[in-house]
């Protein structure tokens, strides 16, 4: 294969992830979301398009979402990166997680990760004012089982439990 | 996806140089563009020269009232900027309209200009692309071109620019400062992207190896009462259709000033002199921008699919006028 004519430097890098420092060796072309699943075992990301359309890879990088599929990993060596995994403290779920629960916000669960990221930065940002804001700013995430509805009351729930 | 070396610049000469010293180097800024086609093959670089550790993030006010705009800001960070939003709303209405939040925190303005169009076929190496392979043919012209241009095509391309914040600046004069190995110089944003003629390879007037450093946007009465309008297939995250941007000064019930562009519709960011000349001098009704909308679309050619955004261009185009002008004429 084309791929392997020319195979590249393993490069060493540090990833900070979920508040803890992991040491990788990895070729350049590796994406951040392949890192965080495939060499970090952190699978709670998914990945659907790999194309930064559906938003189920959707990270906090230094506490804002991005898609993980079109960010490198070695271009992200100096940043805070959250992943789904890093929201509960400990047993507890993290209110967006209970609320997605709550209104029943998914049903295959694949975008849901995705989407729950979306949704706490999406409060965070302030971008959650009022249902049809919310959808606008919830858009990057897609959902084929369509559970947006149920998706759409968890964030509210979550931004008026706030205040 | 091909393997690269990488590395990471410091200062703006050094990328510069990094780049001009391996002709399969590029920049890379938030990547949204060049991983997505690398990740299908339509790019392989060498090597990818780093550009996040520059200091080029800033958005800062310029002496009169106009505002600059750092290459390596976010789209996110800019939409919502108060200089950008009080002096130029449409460029903060094109952000926002533009692909989705995720991808706005990562996609920076010097990236944004610089994005590749959407034409299936460009991502499909199985397919004949005159863009991606000169000389081997265009397969849109006969096969699926609903998307594609009417306006500055060729019989070599017939390739939408995609992007939205460009079609905003262009309208309301953006001036790009470039760092190129031979120092700076700054190019008048109408002036960066080329029509596709016989070589849709090239697409702007700047070598691999000139640096984005920023983009400057004048202060303008027409500009802080800008409007950008998007039409679209579904009502979020997704390409245009059609869109306008339109900047109106009106005194005294006559328009002093007036700027046009459109996007969508040409295979550039596409300004129309000839419908800001219409403009000037009339009172802001429905027949002068009506007339305005059928100049700004003179000498279009509609494809198989896609002669219907001919008639949608115009619409779009007199309701953004009308936007402008604070509302329905
Ligand atoms: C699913 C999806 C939907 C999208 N929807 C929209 C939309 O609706 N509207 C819209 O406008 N855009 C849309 N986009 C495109 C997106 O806005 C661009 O990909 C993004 O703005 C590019 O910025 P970047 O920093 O990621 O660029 P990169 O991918 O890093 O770079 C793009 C190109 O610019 C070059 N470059 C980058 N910075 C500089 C610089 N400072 N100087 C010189 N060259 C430079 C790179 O070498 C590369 O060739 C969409 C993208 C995706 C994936
Ligand atoms: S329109 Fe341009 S980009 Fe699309 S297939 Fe034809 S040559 Fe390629
Ligand atoms: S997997 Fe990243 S956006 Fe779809
Ligand atoms: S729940 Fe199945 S994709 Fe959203």
């Amino acid at each position: 294969m084309a791929e392997q004519e020319n195979p590249a430097e393993l490069v060493d890098l540090k990833l900070r992830v979920n508040g803890v420092t992991r040491s990788l060796r990895l070729e350049p072309r590796v994406s951040l979301l392949d890192a965080l699943r495939e060499h970090l075992g952190l699978t709670g990301t998914k990945k659907g398009c790999n194309q930064g359309a559906c938003g189920a890879c959707t990270v906090h990088v230094n506490g804002v979402r991005i898609n993980s599929c079109l960010a490198l990993a070695i271009m992200h060596q100096q940043d805070d990166i959250t992943t789904i995994e890093g929201l509960a403290q400990g047993e507890a779920l993290h209110p967006m997680q209970q609320a997605f629960i709550d209104h029943e916000g998914l049903q295959c669960g694949y975008c849901t990760p995705g989407q729950i990221m979306s949704g706490v930065a999406c409060v965070r940002e302030g971008h959650a004012q009022s249902d049809a804001q919310t959808r606008e700013w919830m858009s990057g995430n897609v959902c084929r089982c369509g559970c947006y509805n149920g998706i759409v009351e968890a964030v509210r729930s979550v931004r008026e439990a706030q205040g | 996806m091909r393997n690269f070396a990488y590395e990471a610049a410091r200062m703006p000469g050094d990328a510069v140089m990094a780049v001009a010293q391996d002709t399969g180097a590029r920049f890379i800024a938030g990547g949204t563009t060049l991983v997505d086609l690398m990740r299908v093959n339509v790019e392989a670089p060498s090597k990818l020269v780093d550009i996040n550790g520059l200091p080029l993030k800033g958005i800062t006010a310029l002496p009169g009232g106009g505002v600059r705009i750092g290459a390596l800001a976010r789209m996110s960070e800019v939409a919502e900027h108060p200089l950008v939003v009080q002096g130029f709303p449409a460029v903060s209405q094109a952000l926002l309209a533009s692909a989705s939040p995720q991808l706005r925190n990562k996609a920076s303005i010097g990236g944004n200009l610089l994005q590749r169009t959407r034409c299936p076929y460009f991502r499909d190496l199985a397919l004949p692309c005159n863009k991606r392979e000169p000389g081997t043919g265009c397969s849109a012209i006969g096969g699926e071109n609903k998307m594609q241009a009417v306006l500055g095509t060729s019989d070599s391309c017939i390739a939408t620019y995609a992007g939205d914040m460009a079609v905003a600046m262009v309208a309301l004069d953006a001036v790009v400062r470039v760092r190129g190995p031979r120092g700076d110089r700054t190019v008048n944003l109408v002036d960066l992207h080329v029509v596709p003629g016989d070589t849709p390879q090239r697409e702007t007037v700047l070598a691999p190896e000139d640096l984005i450093l920023a983009v400057d946007l004048p202060a303008a009465p027409h500009a802080a009462r800008s409007h950008y309008l998007k039409v679209r297939d579904r009502a979020s995250y997704e390409f245009a259709v059609t869109s306008a941007a339109t900047g109106l000064d009106v005194q005294g019930g006559r328009i002093r000033a007036a700027r046009v562009a459109l996007g969508g519709v040409g295979t550039k960011p596409w300004r129309s002199p000839e419908a800001e000349a219409l403009l000037v001098g009339q009172a802001p009704t429905r027949e002068a921008f009506g007339a305005a909308a059928q100049a700004a679309l003179r000498g279009a050619r509609g494809y198989s699919q896609n002669a219907f955004k001919i008639p949608l261009a115009q619409r779009t185009l007199i309701r953004a006028l009308e936007l402008a002008a604070g509302g329905p004429a």
